[in-house]
């Protein structure tokens, strides 16, 4: 909201702090306001008043009303055991960021972005890293996300699988005691699981935007983003613990590798190797992230989404703003 | 619906001699490749090239005509061609990149797309997907004992491998020809595709196979608006020739008919698996 604005200012240049500002307006708006205005254009007046600023934040707040702010949802982050790199993946949508608070979600709570304290009431909350044992804070915050949120989204490895923190064994200065880390579902329930590490900037998007269609879209749309997001659903209630084992298990002995190759290009460290027109897993290289069996084809597989997706592509692209070519 | 949605269907080869003296039919895809490549359609495409032992592919990314040309003729067996899929954005670079490959390996390259969950930077760089025909894969092995057991014929020694009326057939250097039928191949077929119900490549942006068109030529369809529009400027520029779908011998009934037939057959797999145990059974990979 205000946050928006102000990043979008940031972000065009249009900071109207500078003592530049100023000289435009007069110009624009030379109509209305007459000769008022030029008196303005000396460059000393903005350093002398920092009333400035409030008269900034009004306008802030007339954009505010002029905008169909209704139908949004709204959405935290909310960090627990991880390293922000699911955070830097949303942000990696650039523009498409912007569009998607701008048009679809209002960002409530997210340490590194909104200054928000304590967790708020929200539609859907993206849940980054894996909750330790030891650190109280964590335990009460997760809970309270599940509690406060409609939706809880296990944002990445971590908080899906537990990712690389499985693998914590404490000692750390200075909270030795630090040792158990577990992803967000051994503690609450988890609607939707996006996994791998990072997830990709895309995958958030096609997320936000359906789970947006979900929350506000017609009938039609409401039933494909049900469609889309039916498997990642699927995920979350089949457990929390992943590894690159899952191909074997549930696909090779399964007899439904085809060798497509998908895994290897999907595993964030490189721990898959095709072998005899099969995945190879290095165990040893593993992390957990869940990558491999969440990208590979034949883990889940839905025709009514699938089927289309020259039509979603570019209703995506559409919502995103990039319609139209 | 049995050969997904398209917008347009013809046989068709390529009009470049070089292209269609070692190609497998009509040289459609490399023929398609190489136009993209000149016209900055794709930056590069990732092709089943030539791999350390005869006729093992191994996914390459092509970024010429020449590496194209290495890489044309069908070789029964897997080539990961998606192993490459992320890498081809990343070590070499690629904006737009084309890829062939089998059916399966279309579904993952939409589902990459679609839930692109560790395929960062991927979705927007596929160019151009073309998929072949495929009724079933053989491991590198299988495809050995076909070869060396059954036709008795050295693998390095064959220069084409075909499948077709009902024939598996190696022709080697000398000029000899070995066939058997393939009912006896059957065996040798990888389990994973037998429970895949798409025979013609339907979400490739262009799929061809030699089933359908007289030989020597290939029926193409042409899926999505990405895939027609390279389609109608290739043609437009004179880089194949074509027949009318209708016109042609066997025609578009034969592929229906082997696109029903795959189907029916795996459904039933499908079904099969489904009670395998005693009140038990395997995983469905369509949910």
């Amino acid at each position: 909201m205000g946050l928006l604005s102000r990043l979008k200012e940031i972000f065009t240049g249009e900071d109207k702090e500078s003592g530049k500002k100023p000289v435009k307006i007069p110009v624009v708006d030379q109509e209305k306001s007459g000769p008022v205005k030029p008196v303005e254009e000396t460059v000393e007046k903005p350093m002398v008043k920092p009333a400035d600023v409030k008269t900034e934040q009004k306008l802030d707040g007339e954009i505010k009303e002029e905008k169909p702010v209704v139908n949004k949802i709204t959405v935290g982050h909310v960090h627990m055991s991880g390293c922000t790199g699911c955070l830097v993946s949303l942000a990696d949508n650039y523009e498409g960021l912007f569009k998607i608070l701008d048009d679809y979600a209002d960002l409530v709570y997210c340490l590194t972005l909104a200054d928000v304290r304590h967790i708020p009431e929200m539609d859907v909350a993206l849940v980054e890293g894996s909750v330790c044992l030891q650190d109280e804070c964590s335990v009460r915050e997760i809970k309270e996300t599940r509690e406060k949120a409609k939706v809880v989204v296990a944002l990445g490895g971590c908080a899906a699988y537990g990712n690389i923190t499985r693998f914590c064994r404490g000692g750390q200065w200075n909270q030795p005691q630090h040792e158990s880390f577990v992803p967000i579902g051994d503690l609450i329930d988890v609607d939707l699981y996006i996994p791998s590490c990072p997830p990709g900037a895309e995958a958030i998007r096609n997320v936000c935007v359906m789970a947006y269609l979900l929350l506000q879209g017609t009938d039609e749309q409401k039933e494909l983003a049900a469609a889309y997001l039916k498997p990642l659903m699927d995920l979350a209630k089949k457990g929390t613990e992943a590894c690159g084992c899952d191909l074997m298990v549930d696909v090779i002995n399964q007899g439904l590798c085809m060798g497509c190759g998908t895994c290897a290009a999907s595993c964030p460290v490189r721990a898959i190797t095709i072998e005899y027109g099969r995945p190879n897993i290095d165990r040893e290289m593993c992390i957990k992230c869940g990558a491999c069996y969440a990208q590979c084809p034949r883990s889940f597989f839905n025709f009514d989404v699938m089927n289309q997706f020259e039509g979603i592509i570019e209703a995506i692209d559409g919502a995103m703003g990039k319609g139209g070519e | 619906m049995v050969l997904g949605n398209y917008k347009t269907a013809v046989s068709a080869r390529a009009a470049d001699p070089e292209i269609l003296k070692y190609s497998q039919d009509g040289g459609i895809v490399t023929q398609l490749f190489a136009y993209a490549l000149e016209e900055g359609i794709i930056d590069g495409a990732i092709v089943a090239g030539p791999g350390d032992e005869p006729w093992k592919p191994e996914p390459v990314v092509a970024t010429t005509k020449e590496e194209l040309l290495a890489a044309r003729g069908t070789r029964y067996t897997i080539s990961p061609n998606m192993m490459l899929i992320k890498e081809a954005t990343r070590s070499y670079g690629l904006d737009k990149v084309g890829i062939v490959g089998t059916p399966c390996q279309m579904q993952a390259v939409r589902k990459a797309q679609l839930y692109p969950m560790a395929m960062r930077k991927v979705p927007d760089k596929i160019a151009l997907a073309i998929g072949i025909f495929c009724m079933e894969n053989f491991p590198y092995q299988g495809l050995e004992t076909i070869v060396e057991d059954h036709c008795k014929t050295k693998m390095e020694s064959a220069v084409k491998m075909d499948i077709g009326k009902g024939k598996f057939s190696v022709y080697t250097e000398r000029g000899a020809l070995s066939q058997i039928p393939l009912a006896a191949t059957h065996k040798y077929e990888q389990p994973g595709c037998h429970v895949c119900l798409d025979y013609v490549a339907n979400l490739a942006d262009v799929s061809t196979g030699s089933v359908g068109s007289p030989d020597g030529w290939s029926t193409v369809f042409v899926r999505t608006k990405k895939g027609e529009d390279v389609w109608t400027k290739a043609i437009n520029a004179g880089y194949f020739e074509t027949k009318d779908i209708a016109d042609v011998k066997p025609g578009l009934d034969l592929v229906t008919k082997l696109a029903t037939g795959k189907i029916d057959k795996n459904k039933k797999t499908l079904e099969e698996r489904a009670t395998m145990g005693v009140g038990k059974g395997l995983r469905n990979p369509y949910i």
